[in-house]
């Protein structure tokens, strides 16, 4: 059960917070031109962005949860039941965020489930 | 359309910097953090091991790395949806047993090829797909 619990609050944390971060970042805009002086100022509203500061607890509450798992389960089980996260976050993808998720992507997000299960099973 | 090629083309060299600066960063992390040892999880220890680190090069060198990781993450998701950067950045999985393979001579079980063929065929999917579906929502004028 605790596993289990841990394994939602990695899940969710991590894909809730890339899913704020990219929030964030559509509001701010992309950068005008991909030279250091722009992208610094880029960066600079960026980080203006309240979305962006909710993203990063998220993420670093993801990655708490993550090291307490591994200190309880193997790693060759704790990241391919992590890989779920790409179904969640395809799924906050369109319905959080609006974007449309075309039949090859579902297929694509679903290939990459499955091999970084096997990848990380060894 | 112009357009819609430069963005894909945009798209995909920011995924592959992601990915090349998120692989480099973890390996130079690990190295340098294997250079310094176990850690001591009591205050001295602790003190010790901060002191050892931030005057370690290769940690500095993962750092320097895993930033720019973070920036060209950042940068990608200002225009591309995240159901398309997400994935893509799966192919960095593919990429270490690659490298693992050809540079540190390891053997990789059938299972683990299996998933690098079914990660390189997932990828090469997304990236059919179209990389942005939303509006944009403001175009920086800086």
């Amino acid at each position: 059960m605790r596993v289990i619990l841990a394994l939602a609050v990695l899940i969710f944390g991590s894909t809730g917070g890339e899913i704020a971060i990219t929030y964030g970042m559509k509001a701010t805009g992309e950068p005008a031109r991909l030279r250091p002086r722009a992208l610094l100022q880029f960066l600079g509203r960026a980080v203006c962005n309240g979305w962006f500061w909710a993203g990063v607890p998220l993420m670093a509450l993801s990655f708490y949860s993550l090291l307490v798992l591994l200190s309880w389960e193997p790693i060759s089980l704790v990241i391919p039941a992590s890989a779920l996260s790409y179904v969640v976050g395809t799924l906050g993808a369109k319905y959080i965020l609006g974007e449309q998720i075309s039949p090859a992507r579902w297929a694509g997000v679903l290939l990459v489930c499955a091999g970084v299960a096997l990848v990380a099973a060894g | 359309m112009p357009n819609e090629k430069r963005l894909r083309v945009k798209t995909l060299v920011m995924v592959l910097a992601m990915v090349v600066c998120a692989n480099s960063g973890d390996l130079m992390l690990k190295r340098g953090m294997s250079q310094i040892g176990a850690v001591q999880l009591n205050a001295s220890g602790l003190a010790h091991a901060f002191r050892l680190t931030v005057t370690n090069g290769t940690i500095w060198g993962g750092i320097f790395f895993l930033t720019g990781f973070m920036i060209s993450y950042m940068t990608v998701l200002s225009w591309a949806d995240y159901s398309y950067v997400m994935p893509a950045g799966a192919f960095g999985y593919a990429l270490l047993t690659l490298l693992a393979v050809v540079f540190l001579h390891e053997s990789v079980s059938p299972r683990r090829w299996l998933g690098v063929v079914l990660i390189c065929a997932g990828v090469l999917l997304v990236g059919q797909t179209k990389p942005r579906t939303t509006a944009v929502t403001s175009e920086a004028v800086a």
